[in-house]
């Protein structure tokens, strides 16, 4: 593809089902995957539900993106950041999540978001 | 809503010809949307359309194109997990025309 | 009175402010994001807990389940299907949904 890679953060910030941001910043994430940049996402707040497995939506007659977050690292979309104090305040950890992540402190994100090229927020 | 006749079952397609309900997709399916497609049917077609059901089954996703030759070459090695031999297969892309006969959704990202 | 509420405890007040203003005696039901309010361990439980003493909590399965969080609920939350859903519906006088 040839040109500069930048770097490219994804925000997600919204619980899975109630609203469409989820699975829109997913389908964004998986073209946006074609373009080859240094792509990291991050989950902060509501956004850890994403990737909580266990989710069995056949009930509510939904799709059941959750396993699709499997998919990114074949998508070479390999940095999932995880915030530490949205994970804690859920009661959630580390092993209740579908994919590996590095879990992260609010400083550490931060950080991590002043190096960016560009950020997209959900 | 466009329909499509299998074996006296009516399906549903969308304007492209894509089957609604991937649950009803099965191999009399399949071989009717590849005559849409102008595919013949053969063994190798069909792995790859097996491959791709199931990584639908597992990741709720139809890969794009490189993430399927890649994924092909790691299930059923480099000969197979290249996009000449894929192309061969499925000459209007792997990923468009495989998925159709597939019963799956476009993938995403797909215009 | 049957209370409904339907988004998340961590984005929005709407649980908080349907506990502090539902009269003693009510049923409350979660539904939708709603039912994040039923995680066990959360910053939201101790509220959701006192809660209980005076209503009786409800939070719907389906929901749940789609969530993943059908083994991580507050003990005494009673779970229920939308069959469930529609007797409460009909056994109280009133719905108010908390949106």
């Amino acid at each position: 593809m040839g040109g500069d890679v930048k770097k490219f953060m994804y925000v997600n910030r919204k619980a899975p089902h109630g609203t469409v941001y989820a699975l829109e910043s997913l389908e964004v994430v998986l073209i946006g995957a074609a373009f080859e940049q240094d792509v990291s996402v991050v989950f902060i707040d509501d956004g850890v539900f994403e990737i909580v497995k266990g989710q069995v939506t056949t009930e509510v007659e939904m799709k059941n993106f959750s396993n699709t977050y499997k998919a990114l690292e074949m998508y070479d979309v390999e940095k999932l950041y995880v915030s530490k104090d949205s994970l804690e305040e859920r009661g959630l950890s580390e092993d209740d999540l579908i994919v590996d992540v590095e879990v992260k402190t609010a400083a550490e994100i931060a950080a991590l978001m002043e190096e960016q090229d560009v950020i997209l927020s959900f | 809503m466009a329909t499509m006749n299998v074996n006296g079952r009516e399906l549903e397609v969308d304007e492209e010809g894509y089957l609604i309900d991937l649950s009803q997709w099965d191999r009399a399916a399949g071989e009717e949307l590849a005559k849409s497609e102008g595919v013949e049917m053969t063994e190798s077609h069909w792995e790859v359309i097996d491959f791709l059901r199931e990584y639908y089954e597992e990741y709720q996703i139809a890969p794009a194109v490189r993430v399927l030759t890649k994924a092909i070459g790691k299930k059923l090695g480099p000969d197979k997990g290249n996009s000449k031999y894929l192309y061969e297969l499925f000459p209007y892309g792997p990923a468009k025309q495989a998925c159709k006969i597939a019963g799956l959704p476009k993938p995403t990202g797909c215009i | 009175m049957l209370h409904t509420v339907n988004k998340s405890p961590f984005e929005k007040n709407s649980l908080s402010s349907c506990l502090a203003h539902a009269k003693e005696g009510s049923a409350i039901l979660l539904i939708e994001d709603g039912v994040y309010g039923a995680l066990k361990g959360s910053k939201m439980a101790a509220e959701v807990q006192d809660a209980m003493g005076k209503f009786t909590l409800y939070a719907l399965g389906p929901d749940l389940k789609a969530r993943g969080i059908a083994d991580k609920i507050i003990d005494g939350v009673k779970v229920i299907d939308y069959a469930g859903f529609v007797d409460l519906a009909c056994e109280n006088d009133k719905v108010q949904s908390w949106l």
